[in-house]
């Protein structure tokens, strides 16, 4: 029996000592004509070998493809110690550490761990983390709202925030009457515009919402809109790409002046930060926060304090905001994180120091720039918005882009991330990303297929007067 | 020592970062980070030693038994986390087409379709990723539906008072209000106190069976009854789903809308706090609701449901779909096990519990429902050993480390006193069972006779009991350097 460690002889001297005549007698307490009588819609159990082979074949199928998408998950190289050591049974099979004095490894990963991200994102404290950056997002819109004294019920969300994020958080706040204001970006710049804002400025909110990069992978003037935010009684979120962070300014200096204020929550997903792609997921959510938000907070954090000889140790603390504890009160429904994905991020961060996190973000943002001047050196291709960028860059292109994708595709080339779902208005393009993993080779094979692509397409126009 | 605390600057792992990366010139300096991230400075195998320790400070399950009530703590195959971490798989983009990614898709769909036979239900959902994040996607959809009929008056969800603490802190995070009803002397719903709860007001009951108590509700149809009546919808936490996998199905128990744990009926690691999956199971009418994205098979082709297929839709719960990682683990698993390994899940860990239960009582424990069948997990009170002797079921817990196996839940549910919550689960050997009594008896002998030993313990884990007070008032939650 598949992972069940009884022979004849246990199950019958465990019935006896029980006084159980068989094994389906220990569910005559459950209504006889609520029995299913077994599950024939569910296929026969496959040995380890067989279910390898066809597990094999599958991902045979599936194969590898030259990826220049990112759009909120990207292709970093993970360093081969990290997976080996999470999935060290004692980390991959460990429980949630509220038995302290038996989970002191993973209690002081997470530790060293909330000490690494408040450090990148120049924040007092972080929590040990959430599902995903969407929910991570919306739980900081939640906090926000907690903690607004005056009761204020809106949230101000500029439209170059990820749409799959914005999604989320509309899904999780709208049922406690929280309403999100979308702002509108500028058309040249990609950029939250401010005379936008200063359309919305009349009336009150609980925060405004801070994307750096932006969806677009433009570089929002942060310190202007930190300011904005805090010169109209609103918090500042932050939501952030983390690796950005070891080359740009962190959300908590952001602001003007010698002594900035800084963004008041920051949220992100943790992905780029060792764990792998994985069709979106298991990744993590991270949060971190000013020191006097820190009861507000959602989800498990860990502090450190002493044994009963006076030895360091590591403990789950401020239990009292958690479900468990303070039920239909807590900050948060939130009990199982994404625990084993912040053990990743913790070893990842500690192989590359900050000189290799700084190397990686400078070697992305670098083939990014040099794909972006071999595509448009390509006629039918150009820039779509003017300002600085981080690793991340919107094209438009002359052919129609789900045809050119799919060309690209057959080739073996993800090419990019079609922006017409989301953005009507830029039909036409596509978002590209290219990280530290792809060659000078990878770059001009993309500018060589992208050309013969474009100019076939120029040459004979596809069907249109047929 | 902590991992910066081995950091020397300069040191580095040259290994594993690109070298003589360009300037980033074309940023402006206004947006440029001025101080390097606090970020330890170490050689790789100072990390792969110092993570390595520490992983060896925690207890797992492949190294202790872990009969940890209502967290279903098996064994973890590890080839679902091999199959799962094929190259391929890993390396497929969120948002790559369905085209590129059919291996993956139809054993995505195939998971859903077995879930909807092992639950009953009529579709599912695996978007949530984790056992709360199901419970806030079933409670939505709940509200969803009434919504829907302009019912919205109904304002009000019931949950037992043995519940989870995430049923009402779901309740609250929808919009709900919660009320509380109590359980009788025999570990079931009051079934007065439900019909006197219920009314117009009612959105809906949630509900875990077996129960946290360790036992079936033999009431169910008429709970389902009562509840309906008033108009409202059941909801089931599937927290417990191993004590009845393959011999009953929600659905048949006539649930509106559940969610299952595949860290635990599925096998899939707890990663010391997750991650996890918390697939949602609906019946026909709460289909419409259901969070996106969910799988659709036409004609072999396998493609996710998005927002023009379900326009009713509670709408999306994460950016990129779900734990999809941890539903490739539960889709081995389930593969593995079969229909017929899946009947022997329930059988086994009823077993277990039952025999564990068994062999305490003749060891003169007191099970807090002695004339109940445990399901899967069962609860002894130590009420009776810390008035005789001060010694607590913490301490008893805490004691229970120095000898090799991992704490019991304690403490929950809430009223049962100096409660221990035990679920052994099926892929437990006898053996196991018999050294944890042992273990037991031996510490109540302890309790009697050197109570300070027990009081003081652990005595042989990294370190003694925490200050948990101090941890609380003077935090410290980040390390700062010297």
């Amino acid at each position: 029996m598949p992972f069940i460690p009884h022979t004849e002889a246990d199950i019958a001297a465990m019935l006896t000592s029980i006084g159980a005549p068989s094994l389906d007698a220990l569910f005559d307490e459950i209504p006889a004509d609520l029995a299913c009588g077994g599950l024939s819609g569910v296929p026969e159990g496959l040995s380890e070998m067989a279910v390898t082979r066809l597990m094999h074949g599958r991902a045979a199928r599936d194969g590898f493809y030259s990826g220049f998408l990112g759009a909120g998950a990207y292709e970093h190289h993970i360093p081969a110690a990290v997976w080996q050591i999470v999935t060290r049974g004692e980390f991959y099979s460990a429980y949630t550490p509220y038995q302290a004095e038996a989970s002191q490894g993973t209690l002081q990963l997470l530790y060293e761990y909330q000490t690494m991200m408040a450090s990148l994102t120049g924040l007092d404290v972080s929590n040990a983390s959430l599902y995903d950056g969407a929910t991570a997002l919306a739980e900081a819109v939640l906090m926000a709202v907690r903690a607004n004294k005056a009761g204020v019920r809106r949230v101000l969300m500029p439209d170059t925030v990820h749409p799959r994020y914005r999604a989320v958080v509309e899904a999780t706040v709208k049922h406690q009457s929280i309403e999100l204001i979308s702002v509108p970006f500028d058309k040249t710049s990609g950029l939250t515009a401010l005379s936008a804002l200063e359309a919305l400025a009349g009336e009150a909110a609980a925060a405004l919402v801070i994307p750096q990069p932006n969806f677009f992978g433009a570089l929002e003037p942060v310190d202007a809109l930190t300011d904005w935010a805090h010169g109209h009684g609103m918090l500042a979120i932050a939501v952030v790409n983390p690796l950005s962070l070891a080359l740009l300014k962190a959300p908590g200096r952001w602001g003007t002046g010698t002594q900035p204020q800084g963004a008041d929550i920051c949220v992100g997903d943790g992905q780029p930060l060792g764990v792998p792609l994985s069709s979106g997921g298991p990744y993590f959510g991270f949060m971190t926060a000013r020191q006097a938000l820190v009861r507000q907070m959602p989800g498990r954090i860990v502090g450190r304090t002493v044994d009963l000889d006076g030895k360091p140790g590591f403990a789950l603390t401020l239990q009292a905001r958690e479900q468990h504890i303070r039920r239909s009160k807590a900050t948060s429904n939130i009990c199982t994180n994404q625990g084993l994905l912040v053990t990743a991020a913790t070893i990842h961060m500690s192989l590359l120091g900050p000189e290799g996190l700084k190397n990686v973000a400078l070697a992305s943002h670098a083939n990014t720039r040099a794909l972006l001047d071999k595509l448009l050196s390509v006629p039918g291709v150009e820039r779509v918005f003017d300002g600085p960028f981080f690793h991340e860059a919107v094209i438009r292109l002359s052919s129609p882009v789900p045809d050119v994708l799919r060309a690209l595709r057959a080739q073996g080339i993800l090419g990019g991330h079609d922006l017409a779902g989301d953005y009507p208005e830029l039909a036409g393009c596509i978002l590209i990303c290219a990280t530290e993993t792809k060659t000078t080779e990878d770059l001009e094979q993309y500018r060589q297929q992208l050309d013969r692509i474009l100019s076939r397409r120029r040459e004979a126009p596809p069907c249109a007067y047929k | 020592m902590l991992i910066f605390e081995h950091a020397h600057p300069g040191r580095r792992a040259h290994a594993q970062a690109p070298h003589n990366a360009p300037a980033a010139d074309d940023l402006p300096a206004d947006l440029l980070r001025q101080d390097a991230p606090l970020l330890p400075e170490t050689s790789e195998l100072d990390v792969v030693r110092h993570y390595t320790r520490l992983s060896q400070k925690n207890f797992s399950i492949d190294t202790q038994f872990y009969p940890l009530g209502s967290c279903t703590m098996k064994y973890n195959p590890r080839a679902c986390n091999t199959l799962a971490m094929l190259p391929q798989f890993l390396a497929r983009h969120p948002l790559a087409d369905v085209e590129t990614g059919q291996g993956f898709l139809v054993s995505m769909y195939e998971l859903q379709e077995m879930l909807k036979e092992v639950t009953g239900m009529a579709a599912v959902s695996m978007a949530p990723m984790a056992g709360a994040h199901g419970e806030f996607a079933g409670v939505a959809m709940i509200r969803a539906y009434h919504d829907a009929r302009g019912d919205t008056a109904r304002r009000e969800i019931i949950v037992p008072d043995a519940a989870h603490g995430t049923n009402p802190a779901t309740a609250s995070m929808c919009g709900y209000t919660v009320r509380e009803i109590p359980t009788d002397r025999q570990g079931n719903v009051d079934l007065e106190a439900l019909r006197a709860a219920v009314g117009p007001q009612t959105a809906g009951l949630m509900l875990t069976n077996p129960s946290t108590l360790g036992v079936f509700e033999q009431s169910i149809i008429e709970i389902q009854k009562i509840v309906h009546a008033a108009g409202g919808l059941s909801y089931y936490d599937g927290a417990n789903l191993n004590a009845i996998l393959g011999r009953v199905r929600p659905g048949d128990m006539g649930f509106d809308v559940i969610h299952m744990n595949l860290h635990k009926t599925f096998s899939t690691p707890h990663g010391g706090g997750g991650p996890g999956a918390g697939p949602v199971g609906v019946s026909e009418r709460l289909r419409p609701f259901l969070p996106i994205p969910y799988v659709l098979e036409e004609r072999g082709f396998h493609r996710w449901a998005e927002e023009g297929d379900c326009p009713q839709s509670i709408g999306r719960l994460s950016a990129f779909g779900g734990n999809m990682g941890v539903l490739l683990r539960a889709w081995v698993y389930a593969r593995m096990l079969g229909g017929q390994g899946m009947h022997r899940v329930a059988e086994f860990a009823a077993l277990n519990a039952n025999y564990l239960a068994s062999e305490l009582r003749k060891a003169g424990f007191d099970l807090a429902f002695p004339e109940r069948r445990a399901s899967h997990e069962f609860i002894i009170t130590m009420k009776k050993l810390k008035d005789a002797t001060g010694i607590s079921a913490m301490d008893f817990a805490k004691r229970l480390l120095d000898y090799g196996f991992h704490a019991p839940t304690t403490y929950f549910p809430m009223l049962v006193p100096e409660c221990l919550l035990i679920e052994p689960t099926e892929t437990e050997s006898r053996e196991t069972l018999d050294a944890f009594v042992t273990a037991m008896v031996q510490i109540r002998d302890e309790a009697l006779a050197t109570p300070e030993l027990v009081k003081g313990a652990p005595h042989t884990l990294p370190v003694r009991r925490l200050d948990d007070v101090k941890a609380a008032r003077e935090l410290d939650l980040a390390w700062k350097p010297v």
